[in-house]
């Protein structure tokens, strides 16, 4: 039951404003790199950076605070037969960041005729798309008023969590002439309301590019409504299958699940997917589970680490059946297919699994008796090749019967098999999507999120 | 670099308590091969300074990529800010104690420099490899990773610290896929990137480098027509390369007193552990002996001094199966009232210190291998991580591994295949019965250990004998 504010169907784009610092140095690197590379050598830059603020929340109080200024650039040198890259430093200011790079490129030099034959490398190719510039815009809080703004609605209860906010940009340029920029700011506010009981808890996330004070209060007092439902006394549930309602939330924990086991070529091919029985057709899963790429509102760059742009959608599991594995400009070369811009590493940038006819107002009656999850936690392929997941529920998670919430349950393990509930397992999906933003902020603050209705499936199966 | 840093904190003129700045500096490689072919040969760069400034009460923090003067100025005015305006909401009213002054240093062991091996030397190193374990035509993906990082450190402070520590970590990896019959099995070298440590090409180029490379993918092969693990609650003897994993996920973590005092709740998740069980939980059986040792020579998560410059010393968090101590630095230590460790660490420049782990090794016992098998009517013998799971509370866990044996009449018999236990943590530890003794600890690490808000990846070491617990659940494939 998670909510959020977004506003990404109609972001501003503001693609006239003139190049900031970070785009101007950018495009003067990619525009001296050649001169320091042999005839037949050609490159790649990829840019990733951010400004941003993190304040990390306590009991309604501030653990620590602060703000991080980092870019980094990744630069790959290649020949027909070899390829080298190098991770420097990006700090925006051409001054520091040349004479590194240039640095780091005569380094690399004497080492390159001597690396490895590599019979996949991709040399950068002019394609239909070669430049683009994405420029948002925003509102975000200063950084001097996130506490105040963010605890004063809150400072009665027990509120954890992280706010993470500010600008990020992301650039791609390579010796074929491809150009592509893309800045937005952005921010995400991801918490929990705790009550006396150790695992009662309700968890809320706001995310877009214009902060809203109204909107989080609202925000808040949904989560805590949700808080309230939890003061009831605990039902202790044995192991055993239950039917299950899915929240959108914990639906995305079982596809950020599938997104990195093997939905891309080089997984399917090398033994370390779970889905060659799907692909190869032995097995489906139910006509009602759709999951594509859909780049459509996500808030993210289309273009990947190879310069490519993706289409604005691509169906990977259409109505149950296989229909595309991500292949990157590598696997394509390794594998004779084609590329259909998905980055090197082939996992999913903007999922979105289609919705049901299940309405919001008939979920509960339609769970009847069972388990409804508003989150889950910790996943993890109990066993990748056979499909089967496993993890724990988490947060507002409720025992029904009859179609009424009767009380919170002591958390269960679950370890069920995706061709099973996906399968014949899978009731329905609600009508409504919901988006999920993306919270990581390993490295940096991720980007964009997926969207996701809530489904409901038959004997999910509970282990301990 | 402390002398430039020095130079640079003499300049800065806010009216702060305490004014820090960590700066660090890694230089990495990463050679990479399958199936004989390079997948990357990359190096890498990264560097950056954190100014940090505690202000009525409140740290701020502010960190860049850019370590000038300038730059660093304006990192400790907007560090300075953020303390002044987040000070009335402060989680707790800190003073410069928590940042002890300390003078010191620290170099990790190294034998054989990195630059020993030339980029053509260390890519035939990681084909052969690949060969090695390409032991049948049923392997059909073989990996040899490198990866090699020169972490330099250096901590000033308005009371006088100055810390530089200069770290040498070298992480490497094998691992084989075989498939036949329509089954598919994965093998690796204790578990994924398991060979982690400080130290240099002598730690990766060991002299059972081959014998592990072979073993590796015919163990991979083995696992193709082994039966799955039978579901059963029974003796279960762990190896040390997952006995790093169940330590890492049921003893570390619960530990964490930033995950007691309530910081990782919204993340990570929180502990079962109370802060009046120090001093007095029987976390498990008498034969538990667990130790923070960040002394540990050679292992990846040692260190003199943490992130905050607490020196850092070997301590019992387990002795005899009760709880000594948490793993916490300075500042959960005053906010809990409660004896913790040099463990404020930071996975880099651009994050600010927390709890970690660091080295959290299981000491050993008394019995030997033969010993502790020959003991076992029945039971399983697991090896190497696969898959990891376990609630927000520490409690309720699945574990699985790459590779078993069954135990019968006390003897290893049967390879097994999809291994894999389940169990709640107190009811594990208690069920301890056999600790191995010196000849069967080994030491592990991982890069990667997830945590905090915003989020960090550190690396941490575990040391531990083979161990046996009583009556556990174990199940195959299937997963009954």
């Amino acid at each position: 039951m998670t909510a959020q504010i977004l506003d990404r169907e109609n972001p501003q784009n503001d693609c006239d404003r003139a190049p900031s610092t970070y785009e101007q140095t950018f495009q003067k690197l990619a525009a001296a790199i050649p001169s320091q590379l042999k005839d037949h050598q050609h490159f790649t830059l990829s840019l990733s950076g951010e400004e941003s603020q993190f304040t990390r929340f306590n009991r309604a109080k501030v653990r620590q605070t602060g703000q991080v200024r980092d870019g980094q650039m990744s630069l790959h040198v290649m020949t027909g037969d070899r390829t080298a890259s190098i991770t420097l430093p990006f700090t925006g200011n051409f001054e520091t960041d040349w004479p590194l790079t240039q640095s780091a490129l005569s380094e690399l030099q004497p080492d390159f005729p001597h690396l490895p034959i590599d019979p996949y490398v991709v040399l950068p190719t002019t394609t239909a798309q070669n430049t683009s510039r994405e420029v948002r815009s925003g509102h975000l809080l200063e950084a001097t008023e996130v506490a105040e703004q963010l605890l004063s609605p809150v400072k009665s209860l027990d509120f954890s969590g992280l706010y993470a906010g500010g600008l990020s940009y992301r650039a791609y340029a390579d010796s074929a002439g491809k150009r592509h920029w893309f800045e937005t700011p952005s921010f995400t506010l991801d918490y929990s309301l705790f009550g006396n009981r150790l695992d009662q808890a309700a968890k809320g996330t706001v995310a877009g590019d214009c902060w809203d004070t109204e909107t989080y209060r609202a925000n808040v007092a949904v989560t805590q409504r949700q808080l309230e439902l939890l003061s009831r006394p605990v039902k202790t549930v044995p192991r055993g299958s239950y039917r299950t309602y899915l929240a959108p939330d914990a639906v995305a924990g079982i596809i950020d699940t599938m997104a990195w086991g093997g939905l891309g070529e080089a997984a399917l091919r090398q033994g370390n997917s779970a889905f060659n029985q799907l692909e190869n057709g032995e097995l489906t899963l139910s006509k009602k589970f759709s999951l594509r790429e859909d780049f459509n509102k996500i808030g993210i760059p289309r273009f990947n680490n190879s310069g490519e742009v993706s289409s604005t959608q691509l169906p990977i599991i259409e109505q149950g059946e296989w229909a595309n594995s991500l292949v990157s400009r590598r696997s394509a070369k390794e594998y004779g297919k084609s590329s259909n811009a998905a980055n090197t590493s082939e996992s999913m940038r903007a999922p979105a699994i289609a919705p049901g006819t299940l309405s919001e107002a008939q979920i509960l009656s339609q769970l009847d008796t069972g388990l409804y999850l508003s989150n889950l936690h910790y996943l993890n392929w109990s066993d990748l090749v056979a499909g089967s997941i496993t993890g724990m529920t988490r947060y507002a998670c409720f025992w029904v019967e009859n179609g009424e919430i009767v009380a919170p349950i002591e958390n269960l393990r679950f370890d069920d098999n995706l061709y099973r509930f996906l399968g014949q397992g899978l009731i329905d999906l609600t009508t409504e999507q919901r988006f999920i933003p993306a919270v990581d902020t390993y490295n940096r603050r991720s980007l964009g999120g997926m969207w996701t209705p809530g489904m409901l499936i038959e004997q999910f199966r509970y282990t301990l | 670099m402390i002398g430039h840093l020095t130079a640079i904190l003499e300049q800065i003129d806010i009216s702060a308590d305490w004014i820090g700045i960590r700066a660090t500096q890694t230089t990495s490689t990463t050679r990479s091969m399958r199936d004989g072919n390079p997948q990357q040969n990359g190096r890498a760069l990264n560097r950056g300074a954190m100014v940090e400034v505690l202000a009525d009460g409140q740290f701020g923090y502010s960190a860049t990529n850019q370590i000038t003067p300038e730059a660093l100025r304006i990192a400790a005015q907007q560090a300075y800010d953020q303390a002044i305006a987040a000070s009335q909401w402060a989680v707790h009213p800190f003073t410069a104690a928590v940042r002890p002054t300390v003078v010191g240093s620290y170099t990790s062991p190294l034998d054989q420099p990195f630059d020993s091996l030339t980029a053509a030397e260390i890519n035939d190193l990681l084909r052969q490899l690949c060969e090695r374990l390409k032991v049948s035509a049923d392997i059909v993906r073989t990996s040899a990773i490198a990866r090699t990082h020169d972490i330099e450190s250096w901590l000033v402070s308005s009371n006088g610290s100055q810390v530089h520590q200069k770290l040498n970590l070298i992480e490497g990896h094998l691992g084989a896929i075989a498939q036949a019959a329509g089954v598919t099995q994965a093998r690796t070298d204790n578990g994924h990137m398991a060979h982690s440590y400080q130290g240099g090409w002598e730690r990766f180029k060991t002299a059972d480098l081959w014998e592990r490379a072979t073993r590796t993918g015919e163990q991979a092969v083995e696992l193709l027509s082994a039966p799955d693990c039978p579901n059963d609650t029974t003796t279960l003897v762990l190896a040390p390369d997952q006995m790093m994993l169940q330590l890492h996920e049921s003893v570390g973590h619960p530990l964490e007193l930033d995950r007691i005092l309530g910081d990782e709740r919204n993340y990570a998740g929180g502990s079962f552990v109370r802060p009046q069980d120090f001093g007095q939980l029987a976390y498990g059986s008498p034969l538990m002996n667990v130790t923070f040792d960040a002394t540990h020579p050679g292992e990846i998560a040692s260190y003199d001094y943490d992130d905050t410059g607490t020196p850092a010393q070997r301590e019992y968090l387990i002795r005899q199966g009760i709880l000594q101590r948490g793993l916490g630095g300075l500042e959960s230590q005053r906010r809990l009232n409660s004896p913790g460790v040099a463990c404020a660490r930071a996975c880099n420049w651009n994050r600010p210190a927390i709890d970690r782990m660091a080295n959290i090794n299981l000491e050993s016992g008394e019995t030997s291998f033969e010993n502790m098998i020959s003991s076992i009517e029945n039971g399983v013998y697991m090896e190497s991580n696969r898959s990891w799971s376990i609630d927000d509370q520490r409690r309720k866990f699945q574990f699985g591994c790459e590779y078993a044996r069954k135990i019968e009449n006390g003897k290893l018999t049967t390879p097994l295949k999809n291994p894999n236990y389940r169990a709640t943590t107190p009811q594990f530890w208690h069920s301890l019965s056999q600790v191995g003794d010196a000849s069967t600890m080994a030491v592990y690490g991982t890069p990667y250990c997830g945590k905090g808000e915003p989020n960090q990846l550190v690396r941490v070491g575990h040391a531990s004998p083979v161990c046996t617990f009583d009556n556990i659940e174990v199940f195959g494939g299937a997963g009954a």
